[in-house]
């Protein structure tokens, strides 16, 4: 077990590092200077101007501070926005992206794992059928299509929700909803399907030969063993609202870091796109190194030094 | 009740048997293939066979409609702004009075090229990829995973997004950036296919015919293999159309007056609190529609070529 989290650990110093330097590679390899749009400043002040960015010194030792900068956290002034650090953009924008991600992990694990659960308990009834339909729908609704739609029909027609910004709990109620519901869907299936597989086992009947109640049989045998497959996909459902969180908040104005990676984006301000994505790089694989070791806490079956990927 | 002592006992009874005409061996029904066989579940499936006609369907108007109507996907026409839809602009016009239902098409033009050239690329460098490394084994098969765990740790549309930064944006870039990291997937469900077929029986007596590695490559591996490589392919291709409309959207992906749903959606963004619904409303019908049709195909595939699954 140390072993393996040893072994994760560098992969992903490793993944991090490999991110870090194809991002910079990538952004000097844009012909032209960052500065260039500011065609209107005189030479000295350009001169300048390049010495602040560090622009001025040979590609190695920029690279090189570059790596410093990731270690010591501090990714430098952004350039379009001459008063602002990337990390005050980072600290400002990054608890409300991680508060929008929290809370529709847990509206989507919770009840997609519901879900799923009362359509293989009234497997093939009128609940499976709705469950999954919903399910089949909520997989096809991409997240930035479903959140305009949220808005037009819930803050437009209705007027039930406000519409943009992040104030109150009132507003969290539609962005949460945009995003979650792709990843509920998918885990309303998963839940759905290893549950079937799991009522099925020799277990499930002995509990029930015991007397065991029904709720006491799905929370504490059936639910436990049909949530293993949940927690794999953990990883990639992350990097979805991870993603995902880039155009709800373009969408519904939250100032979170999303909407700052999607404004550098549009205006090359290439520190900060820089800064953002090492950072939600470093952010997304170190919360899959998380998913890893819980998975092989909670399934002693698994020997996680010969631990082989599963594909899907 | 009949008393067994009075029945008669005739010679007759206990004539030999005619002789088997051969006959018994013969298969009374004719033999299904793999792909036959797999047709007929998926013929079952009507919710599966429901994706495979819109799919169809939407590809000859991708490729028609564009081709025949009276408006152009680009043209302008500034008096005609924000209509609502018409007998004339079957489903309105946009901010600069393009049509919307020709805007529309041509975007499932573009969605469906991303979605199969990506779906294509991934396919070939997955099957060579996967193919040598499960084929090879050994040390072979140890570096070229290692290389391979370390792209699927990369987050995949974050690497996408800072090709798209980087490179100019049209269509090319954008099926390049998606496949660059997009064919890992591919590669891994092939090699373990592979694996595992080539320890199969049927293989060794291939090999003790005297079949070359490109034989057996051909004739028992990659046939055995197509089934997931097809259910992976019919999921790969709605993940890239949702890719597209998503950096379109972004600002990454197709740029206007060039139309595509995502550039369409984004458009639309500011309109959606006023009345101008038909803006929004035919790029997202035509989006979640297209998933809705790739998705439930995948599932059916899957159900259909799947040999474990039979009962």
């Amino acid at each position: 077990m140390v072993n393996y989290v040893i072994k994760r650990f560098f992969m992903m110093i490793g993944t991090v590092l490999i991110i870090a330097t194809l991002t910079f590679f990538l952004m000097h390899a844009i012909p032209g200077s960052p500065l260039d749009s500011d065609r209107t400043t005189n030479p000295t002040i350009q001169a300048n101007l390049e010495k602040f960015y560090k622009l001025d010194q040979p590609l190695s030792s920029q690279y090189i501070s570059y790596l410093k900068s990731i270690v010591t956290f501090d990714f430098g002034p952004s350039i379009k926005k001459p008063n602002e650090s990337v990390n005050s953009l980072i600290g400002r924008g990054f608890p409300i992206s991680f508060e929008l991600g929290m809370v529709t992990i847990l509206v989507a694990v919770i009840s997609g794992v519901v879900l799923g659960t009362l359509a293989a308990l009234r497997h093939n009834g009128v609940i499976d059928y709705l469950a999954m339909t919903f399910a089949v729908i909520g997989i096809s609704l991409p997240n930035f299509i479903l959140a305009t739609l949220l808005i037009r029909i819930f803050a437009g027609e209705l007027g039930w929700f406000p519409a943009a910004t992040w104030q109150s709990p009132m507003h969290m109620v539609l962005p949460t909803l945009a995003l979650a519901t792709g990843p509920m869907a998918v885990i309303a299936r998963l839940t759905r399907a290893s549950m079937l597989e799991v009522l099925t086992q020799d277990y499930i009947k002995m509990a029930k030969a015991k007397g065991l109640t029904p709720w006491k049989i799905i929370v504490r045998y059936a639910l436990r063993n049909a949530m293993m497959p949940v927690v794999t996909i953990m990883g990639t459902m992350l990097a979805g609202i991870l993603t995902g969180t880039f155009v709800i908040e373009k969408i519904f104005a939250i100032p979170g870091m999303g909407k700052y990676f999607v404004e550098s984006i549009n205006n090359r301000d290439y520190p900060v796109i820089m800064g953002t994505t090492v950072f939600y790089s470093a952010f997304l694989v170190f919360m899959l190194f998380l998913v890893d070791i819980v998975y092989g806490v909670l399934d002693p079956r698994i020997k996680l030094h010969q631990k082989e990927g599963d594909p899907s | 009740m009949t008393d067994f002592r009075e029945i008669e006992v005739k010679d007759e009874w206990f004539q030999p048997r005619a002789k088997s005409t051969g006959k018994a061996e013969v298969v009374v029904r004719p033999s299904l293939s793999y792909w036959a066989d797999a047709w007929r579940r998926l013929k079952q499936n009507k919710l599966a066979m429901f994706g495979l006609y819109f799919l169809i369907f939407l590809g000859l108007a991708a490729i028609l409609i564009p081709m025949f109507s009276s408006h152009s996907v680009t043209a302008t026409d500034l008096p005609n702004q924000n209509k609502a839809p018409s007998m004339q602009h079957w489903f309105g016009t946009d901010e600069m009075g393009r049509d919307v239902f020709t805007r529309t098409w041509y975007g499932a033009r573009i969605s469906l090229f991303v979605g199969l050239m990506a779906a294509l690329i991934d396919v070939t460098i997955g099957i060579i990829y996967g193919g040598i490394s499960g084929y090879k084994g050994g040390k072979v098969d140890l570096v070229m995973m290692r290389i391979i765990e370390i792209l699927y740790g990369l987050p995949h549309l974050l690497v996408v997004i800072l090709l798209l930064v980087v490179m100019e944006p049209s269509l090319t870039t954008i099926i390049i950036a998606l496949t660059i990291t997009g064919w890992v997937g591919m590669a891994r469900i092939v090699r373990g296919q592979v694996l595992q077929i080539k320890n199969y029986e049927f293989v060794t007596a291939s090999k003790s015919f005297g079949a070359g590695t490109l034989r057996i490559i051909r004739k028992n591996l990659l046939p055995n293999t197509m089934g997931p490589i097809i259910v992976q392919m019919t999921l790969t291709v709605p993940s890239a159309i949702f890719a597209e409309a998503f950096l379109s959207f972004l600002g990454l992906g197709i740029q206007a007056p060039f139309a595509s749903w995502g550039v369409m959606a984004n458009d639309a963004l500011p309109v959606i609190l006023s009345g101008d619904w038909w803006r929004l409303f035919f790029p997202a019908l035509f989006i979640a529609m297209t998933m809705f049709a790739f998705n439930v195909l995948g599932d059916g595939l899957q159900d259909a070529l799947d040999p474990k699954l039979r009962g």
